[in-house]
């Protein structure tokens, strides 16, 4: 039992007091607890250890700059420039093959999809989906319809360049909104016609004679005599069910009446040559890259 | 008053004396916090002030146009801080997604900054340019249709609710007087720049970019002829990160 007493916290008598009293209120004056003690002289030499090694008192004009020289900037671009030193041999033959070379060599190919597919998921997939897939407004990228052409320069420049992004290189034009031009009843007729293009069922009693006269004379200097689109001024094709922004009579009625003028950012602006190329080769490799 | 001193305080003189008198005056204990607290933030702060490292120009910088400084206290108003932080932290695995790491220098005219310490979200330190508006659009009405696993609440009264800049340019003037360089030509214009912004006003745009260079103007939140609170955001989101030029900065420069 006495060995029991020696581990435990002593009995009031032991301690003595501090010779504090309110109102006949005492106070014991208990030590602090060895280890604690013993931490907290620890982090005080810590902290001298750390005032050596590291960055720690301000001085007039500059600092304590500590034997390891540390500093947050030489850090992160030690750190980037060691990243860069592995990635250079596969960045090096990425940057000097052809898009056609990179597709056809599986090692570069698995490369450029695993770079493009990384670059993908931080710049791309906020618009067209995780898997680019799109979405309402946004072009699906895994299927066989494109905009602006399937084929991987095609691609590269988009992405590069942008759609009615501030750089002049990128895609232009844009969708004129028709219903300064179009009475509202031309539009719902042609609305109609356009429907039909791809074999969806038109309103009762709808004139598609009349719509097919307004998409002539209106419509078809942009998306051909027969609606097939043309891939060089990004107008869409209209005849294969794919739909961008709906196929409903009335998201195809506002479609019509507000014009289109969709913009995608120009990457080049933000991303690296050899990034791009990668992002083109994932994006063509989704599924319906063209030859 | 204070009681006598007890028994096992040495001498009158010792330094446990002395912190005795402290324990037994709560005005004198209160005064010696002060001085105290008031040593450890000025060790803390005043070095910030004139240490070469931490002060750097960086060349691109410039004001707010008053259209995004508006769209900047709406992001304050709705709280977006809470769960966007718009700060690239100098770290590798940072810089790889989000771009250059953020400097001092590009909040210099933020007050408060908008640092933020919390990643629900994204950091948009540079999500300025990175989508379009129409994107901003969609997204800020309802974030679920451009990105289906976000938690983001829709703010689709902000489509809604006209902006109200009456006050700008003494909002202008204030932000003046806490050190941001507005001009008395800024202060002036101000009204006709928030309406200049939000349009496709050519000549008003032209006298904007002149003011305030690399400053975007169109019609933002895709609303003709009214100026909403959307585009005063859309706006800000669009150029956050974009003033300083990082193919001409010197990364190096600031290693002092």
């Amino acid at each position: 039992m006495k060995d029991q007493r020696k581990r435990g916290p002593k009995p009031p008598a032991a301690v003595g007091k501090t010779g504090h009293e309110w109102d006949g209120i005492e106070e014991l004056n208990t030590p602090l607890p060895r280890w604690w003690l013993w931490l907290f002289y620890a982090t005080i030499v810590w902290a001298i250890g750390y005032w050596v090694v590291y960055p720690a008192w301000p001085l007039v004009a500059t600092y304590t700059h500590g034997v390891f020289n540390w500093h947050a900037r030489s850090a992160v671009e030690t750190a980037l420039a060691s990243l860069r030193t592995k990635r250079r041999p596969m960045m090096r033959r990425l940057g000097a093959a052809s898009l056609q070379e990179i597709a056809s060599t599986p090692e570069l190919l698995d490369f450029a999809r695993a770079l493009g597919g990384r670059a993908f998921a931080d710049n791309c997939a906020p618009c067209h989906g995780a898997g680019g897939g799109g979405a309402r407004d946004y072009p699906n990228l895994t299927d066989d319809d494109w905009l602006w052409g399937g084929k991987l320069a095609q691609i590269q420049q988009t992405i590069t360049h942008g759609v009615r992004s501030d750089d002049p290189k990128g895609h232009q034009g844009d969708m004129p909104a028709w219903g300064s031009t179009l009475k509202p009843v031309q539009i719902s007729t042609v609305a109609d016609y356009v429907r039909s293009l791809s074999g969806l069922s038109v309103e009762p009693g709808a004139d598609l004679a009349a719509g097919k006269k307004i998409f002539a004379a209106n419509c078809s200097p942009c998306h051909g005599p027969e609606g097939k689109g043309n891939q060089q001024i990004g107008s869409k094709n209209l005849t294969d069910d794919i739909w961008l922004y709906g196929s409903d009579k009335q998201t195809l009625v506002q479609t019509i009446t507000n014009g289109s003028d969709d913009v995608m950012p120009a990457w080049g602006q933000k991303l690296d040559p050899v990034t791009i190329k990668a992002l083109a080769v994932y994006v063509w490799s989704l599924g319906g890259g063209e030859k | 008053m204070s009681s006598p001193m007890p028994s096992h305080v040495s001498s009158a003189t010792s330094l446990w004396h002395k912190h005795w008198l402290l324990e037994r005056n709560s005005m004198l204990l209160l005064l010696a916090i002060v001085i105290v607290i008031a040593i450890g933030g000025l060790v803390e702060v005043v070095p910030l002030f004139y240490l070469r490292s931490t002060i750097e120009t960086v060349s691109g910088m410039r004001p707010y146009t008053p259209l995004e400084l508006l769209g900047r206290n709406i992001y304050v108003r709705e709280g977006c801080y809470l769960c966007h932080s718009q700060m690239v932290r100098p770290l590798r695995d940072e810089v790889e997604r989000y771009g250059h790491y953020s400097l001092a220098a590009e909040s210099e005219y933020d007050h408060p900054f908008q640092w933020g310490s919390e990643r629900t979200g994204p950091d948009l330190a540079r999500v300025g340019g990175k989508y379009s508006d129409a994107w901003h659009r969609d997204h800020l009405r309802n974030p679920r249709s451009v990105v289906p696993g976000s938690i983001m609440p829709a703010f689709r009264w902000l489509f809604m609710t006209d902006l109200d800049y009456s006050h700008i340019a003494q909002h202008l003037r204030v932000q003046a007087l806490l050190g941001v360089p507005y001009t008395k030509e800024m202060i002036a214009h101000a009204l006709a720049d928030v309406r200049a912004q939000d349009t496709s006003d050519v000549s008003g745009a032209a006298a904007l970019a002149k003011r305030y260079p690399k400053a975007l103007s169109r019609d933002f939140a895709g609303i003709p002829g009214r100026i909403t609170e959307a585009d005063a955001l859309i706006a800000y989101l669009q150029m956050l990160g974009t003033l300083v030029d990082f193919k001409l900065y010197n990364d190096k420069a600031n290693i002092r």
